[in-house]
């Protein structure tokens, strides 16, 4: 029954994990471009987390000024090319085109984004430098999108950054957390390369920074730190037989595909737990794998699923099947998980009630939590004055990114719980900004060249 | 029943679709193609002294993703031998008698002229198009737009043609000048049996960014060519027109030229008094089968409304295009935009706001993105429902009561229309427009 065969090589691999965005070529682009409106005050752009100019770039592409339109995208979203692959454009940009009230095809504009930023990667052309040396340091602890952003932006506002990654690889969880049909890591590291070139910033790989020594230091050495820290590893359920080996994390299980691909191998009968889009991801992704049978089982019904729709209906497409109103219980197993107990729920008044002698057991071999990931809570208690909301999530001043230490500013998913690498990247260009009004109270933002 | 047939001047052709004298026309093959394919006749790729011509020769004006909504040529008139030409002649009227080919012919003297006609018409050509048009190269050897220039000369060469020419003569007038009455009036005293128009216009499609080079390039140089295409249908109607209208072109039967591709482009020009058509972009973009799409689109639109021939709706349109100074002052339109139409594109707001009268306003609510017209500020311009992506999204009203009737003509002998430079009786007087720092205090928001 799998619809997909176990991919023994890296091009098997590939194969099973298509892009769903593959690179425009320059007939699809101009075609593509010319379709565009240019709407006044455009829906697009409001529907922007960074307000990316999309008619200009797009405007610039149709006219063959595809090096212009790249600095139309990353004058506004240092996450540029990423973001045209991984974003929900369906719900953000495309989802806001006019053209859907027509019910004609919204322009691709995550596609059309690709085309620009490919295009200026690919020619290795500068379209940013280092502003002039302002003598103040700042640390950024996470090379991901918020902690990359940010460093971007204080590069060229004249600041030296260096920034702390516990891994050895950038760009956060645009490598380690994204399914591999969105973006292959090449692209994601291709950016990355791609920034750092022409921005002056230092990463210091498998440099954690997790306690408070470490952080005394920092504060000693620099003027300022950003924490792009993001969220923990998956949250614990709680559940008898959650410790069996076979009991894994939706993302830890993403994060090893992305890095092993065809070299993880994948059991026959998955279920996964959760409702979220990393729900949908590791069981679009176990399908994808050659797993025969997959479940995603959501203790609510399928319209208050997290995931968005269209990321449901391509975990569907690979083969998944669903198990809505169903809570589990326990997983089952002796040494190894081998099911898992469910009970059937309803709501009343938004409350789940288990259904008496409902109860029923998915027989497996591996279970997926995709039940959200842990705070960091731990860690960030440790900086004085930082204030968490009761979610643990970092309080921050919502313009400047400034937490309730002065020092420090944050931005991504520990400020936002877990979102978008757009939303991180827009955080962290704001927070750059905030740390430059911190810094350099009386100097303007339009330093950059 | 309905019939497309024609008699144009004594040139008789199943139906009123022709290929103008252009590339498409330049051997009997793709003649026969063509009239295989639907087309009624064609005009062959104009005859004379053979030439010698360059490489390249086409260029075009893509906009957006359209290609060739303009297109020029610097190529010139036939480079064969009349010999060649003429035999496929004589073979194409042998299997398409019904047919109409008509010869198009370019020479300088007299008895050139007198003599290519009795060639032309021993081949079996049904009439013959003067090519006084061209606006490339053949000018400056002072024949084609050289001719459609000077009337005089233009009247003379007519002359002589008639005093030779014993099937229908066509005059092909060239656009390129001030007023297409000076032509068209020489080619009627000439004596000309009909007229066509028109030829192209002259015109740099483009320059290469790259090299500074003019299109179309030949060894890194240009020349003017001679512009079509659908951009210059507009352009041509209005000549046609004048001609229509001109008492003493009146008559005249007149074949249309310009930027013709579907049957709608064909029925504007009949409705303006053509009553045959001629085509060439259109056939160098897509090939011959387009003729099946106007001859299916024409036939429906006769049916339709009941037209049995196209002379029951040829010139329908002529009563109606008067002089500026008859139309109705009284006549009132104000936008109406329909909200559920509407996708919130919001160009019919900038368009008027930074384009015309400041006459659209955006919601105020933050919720729809539907604009609103300011009715007392609207002129009825039509702007934004001409920018509008919607089909009959945006509407114009009438508001006039159809009573009143007043030509600015009427007010000037009334004594009431504006006559100093700051008469109170200016038109836009009591109009609403904004204080010029208003548009600095928005962009300061």
């Amino acid at each position: 029954m799998a619809e997909y065969k176990r991919p023994q090589s890296e091009q098997e691999f590939d194969q099973n994990f298509k892009q769903k965005k593959p690179l425009m070529n320059q007939t699809e682009a101009y075609m593509e471009s010319s379709r565009c409106l240019f709407c006044y005050d455009a829906p697009c752009v409001q529907a922007c987390p960074t307000h990316i100019d999309i008619p200009l770039f797009i405007k610039q592409i149709h006219t063959g000024n595809a090096e212009g339109a790249a600095r139309t995208i990353y004058d506004m979203n240092w996450m540029g090319n990423a973001c045209g692959k991984v974003c929900p454009t369906q719900v953000l940009c495309e989802g806001a085109c006019v053209f859907n009230h027509q019910h004609v095809k919204p322009i691709e504009i995550g596609r059309l984004q690709n085309y620009a930023t490919n295009k200026v990667m690919e020619a290795g052309k500068s379209l940013f430098h280092s502003g002039s040396p302002k003598g103040k340091k700042v640390a950024i602890i996470g090379a991901g999108p918020a902690g990359i952003s940010c460093a971007c932006e204080l590069s060229v506002l004249g600041y030296s950054v260096t920034i702390f990654e516990a891994k050895d690889k950038p760009s956060g969880l645009t490598v380690y957390g994204t399914a591999p049909y969105k973006i292959t890591n090449e692209e994601a590291l291709t950016e990355m390369e791609y920034l750092q070139k022409q921005l002056s910033f230092k990463i210091n790989y498998s440099s954690p920074v997790s306690n408070a020594d470490d952080l005394q230091k920092l504060e000693a050495e620099f003027d300022a730190i950003f924490l792009g820290v993001g969220n923990g590893p998956t949250a614990a359920l709680h559940l008898p037989g959650e410790d069996f080996e076979n009991v894994i994390g939706a993302v830890e299980f993403v994060e090893t595909l992305r890095i092993q691909k065809h070299r993880v191998q994948v059991p026959d009968r998955i279920v996964v737990i959760g409702g979220g889009n990393t729900a949908m991801d590791a069981a679009s992704e176990s399908a994808r794998m050659g797993a025969s049978q997959v479940y995603l089982a959501y203790r609510r019904s399928k319209e208050q699923m997290g995931a968005y729709w269209f990321e449901y209906d391509l975990a569907v497409s690979a083969g998944v099947k669903s198990i809505f109103n169903a809570s589990p219980l326990e997983i089952l197993g002796k040494d190894k998980a081998t099911g898992v107990r469910f009970i059937k729920t309803t709501q009343e008044n938004g409350r789940i009630k288990e259904v008496p002698g409902s109860e029923f057991v998915l027989e497996c071999d591996l279970v997926i939590k995709a039940t959200g990931q842990a705070k960091m809570a731990e860690f960030l208690t440790q900086i004085k004055g930082l204030e968490l909301d009761k979610s643990n999530r970092i309080l921050v001043h919502p313009e400047t990114f400034q937490t309730g230490n002065p020092k420090y500013f944050a931005g991504g998913d520990a400020v936002n719980g877990g979102a978008e690498v757009v939303n991180g990247a827009f955080e962290g260009k704001q927070a750059a900004r905030g740390i430059h009004q911190y810094l350099l109270p009386h100097s303007s933002y339009d330093s950059k060249s | 029943m309905t019939d497309l047939s024609i008699n144009f001047a004594g040139i008789k052709a199943p139906n009123p679709f022709w290929l103008a004298s252009a590339p498409p026309t330049n051997s009997g093959y793709q003649i026969m193609k063509a009239f295989e394919a639907g087309w009624g006749g064609a005009v062959w790729k104009t005859l004379g002294v053979p030439v010698v011509n360059v490489s390249s020769r086409y260029g075009g004006l893509n906009y957006r993703d359209t290609r060739m909504s303009g297109f020029t040529n610097i190529e010139l008139i036939t480079d064969r031998t009349l010999a060649d030409n003429l035999r496929e002649m004589e073979e194409v009227k042998k299997y398409f008698p019904n047919h109409a080919v008509i010869a198009s012919l370019m020479v300088e003297s007299r008895r050139e002229w007198q003599q290519i006609i009795k060639d032309v018409e021993n081949a079996g050509a049904d009439g013959i198009e003067l090519n006084f048009g061209c606006p490339h190269g053949m000018c400056e050897r002072g024949m084609g737009s050289a001719v459609g220039q000077e009337p005089t000369v233009l009247k003379t060469i007519v002359e002589w043609v008639m005093e030779a020419a014993t099937v229908p003569v066509i005059t092909k007038l060239t656009p390129n000048i001030s007023d297409i009455e000076d032509p068209g009036l020489a080619a009627v005293q000439g004596g000309t049996n009909a007229i066509s128009l028109i030829n192209t216009i002259k015109s740099i499609i483009g320059i290469d960014l790259d090299t500074f080079s003019p299109l179309p390039a030949v060894d890194g140089k240009g020349t003017n060519g001679g512009y079509c295409g659908p951009a210059v249908k507009p352009i041509a109607l209005n000549m046609v027109r004048q001609l229509a209208q001109h008492p003493e072109i009146a008559g005249t039967p007149i074949s249309g030229i310009g930027g013709i591709e579907t049957w709608r482009d064909a029925v504007e020009y009949i409705l303006l008094g053509c009553t045959s058509v001629q085509v060439c972009t259109a056939v160098m973009h897509y090939g011959f089968g387009i003729v099946r799409e106007m001859e299916s689109g024409l036939r429906q639109f006769m049916e339709d409304r009941g037209f049995q021939t196209i002379y029951d709706f040829a010139g329908k349109a002529l009563p109606n295009v008067l002089e500026w100074k008859d139309l109705n002052l009284k006549h009132k339109v104000v936008a109406s935009i329909n909200a559920d139409k509407c996708i919130g594109c919001q160009l019919c707001y900038i368009a008027c706001e930074d384009g015309a009268h400041q006459a659209i306003a955006l919601p105020q609510n933050g919720q729809s993105r539907v604009p609103e017209i300011i009715d007392e500020n609207c002129v009825g311009c039509n702007l934004c429902s001409l920018v509008c992506p919607v089909e009959a999204c945006i509407t114009m009203e009438k508001r006039d009561n159809g009573k009143e009737q007043l030509t600015w003509d009427e007010l000037v002998a009334a004594d009431a229309a504006p006559v100093t430079f700051n008469d109170p009786r200016a038109g836009g007087n009591g109009h609403f427009v904004p204080e010029p720092t208003q548009a600095l205090k928005k962009h300061a928001s």
